[in-house]
């Protein structure tokens, strides 16, 4: 089957029930999702499908359908999206094996709610689990963004 | 991969040139320095000033033995590096170098002596000095213990400042001028004139010459980056998705593994049938391992699959099987009264009629890193490479070596880092199990993936715990306290059965963070007991601490409440230690103690000294209809120098956060000897909603340099318990709390 990562198209050849995450990692080689639970109770796979954030680790490849964004997708450090610029200039990370998932779920949030108050962002984030308890740089972070967002 | 490693192997000759140096200056006055482990592979025109500098053509390369699991330690350690030696931090890499002796952590010997961390005398500092002695010995390159800035915080600089003036010294030589004459900056050697000398085209002519180690460390003043906020090195990376972790590692022909191990841990596999397995896509052999049985095939995904297919009937656990049977053999041990140790009596409890009973317990509780365990491990001609992110490189290469008979200076250890530990990567079983199934592969790179569950099965939890404490007070005042607490020996399970140490006497993580308190009540006495070996213990962040804090803080502002004193005004009576005082004094006056609080609210307080470090927390509640709602947390915490203000702010937090987590939703409990608890549904910690805003001050009273990792968990707990009481009328007496309250 075929499906399309951050815009170039990959055949893949795999059951239909493997999770969308296994064939990002060890079928394309993109190594941004992560896998931490398998049973999406952490966000760390997150990626967007049409722009929407799912959890590629419960997400079934034959499922997949539309155009897929991974982390690396949605910029690179020559050329970050506004979200990760949020995330460096906050300085968020500590293992950082979760914040590639965060700033993919925190991407979507702020694709529909340029100014979310803060009980959109606990609403949107506490899916996405930190165990080094960033929390309070990633609201900062996400408010950062959002107002780059806007203004630009 | 670390650089090292690969410089090695690409670009170094035979036939280098050898500079001793390094960690010894100023260090070891007894015995020769340990050999500087870059030496073996340096090629001409290549220089390794010190264990901690590499310079070649190619650029300067920091070595950074601590490994890092998300604390940041690789940047600061390459900090206190560049301070001295006058490089940007944008200008270096960071290598983790190979395991070696020469990284040996000094500060390790500090919380292993009997003497508290507050008395700096004479006797106390020559203890440590042999303790340390014992540790130079044991080669122990282990991160752990909230050591690596005090183990580092000098002889990184003296590093960086031996490199600096070798290099000068260089440059004086190539020029004819004299080394007053020059000056450094931005990784260059300045000339009179202006004109630049980079250390890269210096590297050949400082690496002829003897290693300058006359140096003199700059004074606080100069400092360029020591106490000033930072980019930590590994910040871009990690805010694109760009860091490699070890579960990232891929190698040509490299083959994936998935393991399934005896839930009731170290239990033994009685059958296994592996039928339906074998004939899955992709799968490629079944290869028994100790304890349990892997798969190899060519997907993680798929060995995953095929590993839960395998039909496996598993031996008996080889500890109690139900919970139950845990906190009764805890119960029995203090009702046997026989003391492990006791550290602290002080006045003369005997005599002190008690009024005051309590008594506390706190659960086992797993590591669960976000990166689940994995490593990827090639078996090649009489060598070994193992590549993975842990704590403890020498142990681990020593425990290959051990159990495959490949000479140990031939098993090769890289470490990569770590998606956190929490103390889980102290523990190399998963280094041991995919040795086990490469052995079966030679040749062929296995990087085995523990599943999530597999992960949370497997875990070496921290030890469950039971204090019985008793108390008197008088005229207003706390008069007695006289705490028991009894817990299996971590030293013994992690130390002793899986690393095959003899340790012995009594273990001081039984007692940690309990007798060493800097609070001069007038009968006050601390004894531990060693329970008997029951499910397997390690370390988890602030190790004794973790519930000792609880115990010590929550009995504190119990025989508080009954003298009818406020707890903060009391401890600053009670208090002995003038730094740890003032931070008190810091926490109140940043929560306005005392001012008024909303409806509903209520405040806690509490503070423990661990790993040398004291830390004082207030924290508000709203008591709310729907549940105890957490609003706000204040920290004060000295350490003598916070090096890098943001990750120190980001650290606290965290550690805050990591408690609060743990003391309210988590808990591993066993039935049928397996831990009953899998996944994240289950064993959460804190997620976004329930984190209150956390108002972080680093206080600088004293000369004293000392880690924070750890010291923020320990307080958390039992503020919030004083805040439920103040809230509600009933004080929580175990963890996790959600058990007993409900927060929203």
């Amino acid at each position: 089957m075929q499906i399309t990562v951050n815009g170039a198209a990959h055949d893949v050849d795999v059951e239909e029930d493997m999770p969308l995450l296994w064939v990002l990692r060890d079928e394309i080689g993109l190594d941004g999702p992560k896998y931490g639970c398998g049973v999406a109770a952490c966000g760390a796979c997150t990626v967007h499908i049409n722009g929407v954030a799912v959890r590629s680790c419960q997400t079934p490849v034959s499922d997949v359908d539309g155009p897929v964004t991974t982390i690396e997708g949605l910029g690179n450090p020559d050329q970050m999206h506004a979200v990760q610029a949020a995330w460096l200039e906050h300085q968020v990370a500590q293992c950082g094996y979760c914040q590639g998932g965060q700033m993919m779920q925190a991407a979507e949030l702020l694709s529909h709610t340029p100014d979310p108050s803060d009980t959109d962002i606990d609403e949107a984030m506490s899916g996405n689990l930190c165990r080094c308890g960033t929390y309070p740089r990633i609201r900062a972070a996400v408010k950062t963004a959002a107002k780059t967002l806007q203004g630009s | 991969m670390g650089r090292a490693g690969t410089i090695a192997r690409r670009t170094f000759l035979v036939g280098s040139v050898a500079i001793l140096g390094g960690v010894a200056f100023g260090y070891y006055q007894y015995k020769r320095p340990a050999k500087n482990p870059l030496l073996d592979d340096l090629s001409e025109g290549e220089a390794a000033l010190t264990p901690y500098v590499l310079i070649n053509a190619d650029g300067i390369t920091l070595i950074t033995p601590r490994a890092d699991m998300g604390q940041g330690v690789y940047s600061v350690q390459a900090a206190l590096i560049a301070e001295e030696l006058d490089v940007a931090l944008d200008q270096i890499r960071v290598d983790p170098g190979p395991p070696s002796k020469a990284y040996y952590n000094t500060a390790l010997a500090n919380d292993a002596v009997p003497f508290p961390s507050t008395d700096q005398s004479a006797a106390a500092n020559a203890m440590r000095g042999t303790v340390d002695a014992v540790m130079k010995f044991m080669g122990m390159q282990l991160t752990g213990g909230s050591t690596t800035v005090p183990d580092g915080y000098e002889k990184l600089r003296v590093a960086g400042a031996v490199a600096r003036e070798t290099l000068k010294a260089a440059a004086a030589a190539q020029t004819g001028m004299t080394v007053s004459q020059l000056t450094t900056e931005g990784g260059a050697v300045v000339l009179p004139d202006g004109k630049r000398l980079p250390y890269e085209a210096l590297a050949a002519t400082a690496a002829q010459i003897d290693p300058v180690t006359d140096v003199t460390l700059r004074p606080s003043t100069q400092w360029r980056l020591i106490g000033k906020p930072m980019r930590r090195v590994d910040m871009v990376a990690k805010s694109t998705g760009t860091q490699s972790y070890g579960i990232d590692m891929r190698m040509d022909g490299m083959v994936h593994a998935a393991i399934r191990l005896n839930p009731r841990k170290g239990g033994d596999v009685v059958s296994h049938d592996a039928a339906t397995a074998e004939s899955m896509r992709g799968v490629q052999k079944i290869i028994p391992v100790t304890g349990g049985v892997g798969v190899i095939a060519d997907n993680t995904w798929r060995a995953f699959q095929a590993a839960d297919a395998i039909e496996i009937d598993w031996g008996p656990a080889p500890y109690p099987a139900e919970q139950a049977e845990h906190w009764q053999a805890l119960s029995d041990t203090l009702d046997a009264g026989e003391q492990d140790a006791q550290p602290r009596d002080d006045g003369d409890v005997d005599s002190v009629t008690m009024t005051v009973e309590a008594e506390y317990r706190a659960p086992y509780l797993a590591h669960a890193p976000l990166e689940p365990l994995n490593a990827t491990v090639l078996v090649g001609d009489n060598r070994i490479d193992v590549w993975t992110g842990n704590q403890i490189p020498r142990m681990t290469q020593a425990s290959v070596a051990d159990m495959t008979g490949v000479p140990v200076e031939n098993v090769h250890v890289h470490i990569l880092m770590m998606g956190g530990s929490f103390g889980h990567r102290l523990e190399d079983e998963v280094v041991k199990r995919c040795t086990e199934l490469a052995m079966a592969l030679p040749g062929t790179p296995v990087k085995l993936t523990y599943k999530r569950e597999e992960d949370t099965a497997q875990d070496y939890t921290r030890p469950i715990a039971m204090m019985r404490g008793r108390g008197a007070v008088a005229d207003g005042k706390v008069l007695a306290m006289d705490i028991r607490v009894a817990c299996p020996s971590i030293l013994d399970s992690q130390m002793g059965e899986r690393q095959g140490m003899s340790l012995p006497g009594p273990d001081s993580t039984i007692t940690q963070a309990l007798w060493d308190q800097p609070y001069a009540i007038p009968h006050y006495r601390v004894t531990g007991y060693r329970a008997p070996k029951l499910g397997p213990v390690s370390s988890w962040r602030s190790v004794g601490a973790s519930q000792n804090g609880f115990f010590h803080e929550n009995f504190l502002n119990a025989l508080i409440h009954e003298a009818g004193a406020d707890p903060v005004e009391e401890r600053l009576r009670l208090m002995t230690d003038a730094p740890s005082r003032k931070l008190l004094e810091a926490v109140a006056e940043m929560s306005n103690w005392g001012g008024t609080l909303g409806a509903d609210a209520a405040r806690g307080v509490a503070f423990s000294l661990s790993f040398g470090t004291p830390v004082a927390e207030v924290i508000e509640i709203t008591n709310t209809e729907a549940g105890i709602k957490l609003d706000k947390v204040w920290v004060a915490a000295e350490v003598g120098r916070v090096v890098d203000p943001v990750n120190f702010e980001n650290l606290v937090q965290g550690g805050v956060i990591w408690a609060l987590g743990h003391a309210i939703n988590s808990q591993i409990t066993y039935a049928d000897g397996r831990a009953e608890q899998e996944n994240f549904f289950d064993f959460e910690g804190l997620r976004n909603y329930q984190t209150p805003e956390i108002v972080v001050r680093g206080l600088e009273n004293r000369d004293r340099v000392t880690g924070i990792g750890e010291p923020p968990v320990p307080p958390a707990a039992p503020a919030l318990a004083e805040a439920i009481f103040q809230a509600t009328g009933e004080r929580p007496t175990e963890m996790p709390f959600a058990n007993s309250f409900t927060f929203v």
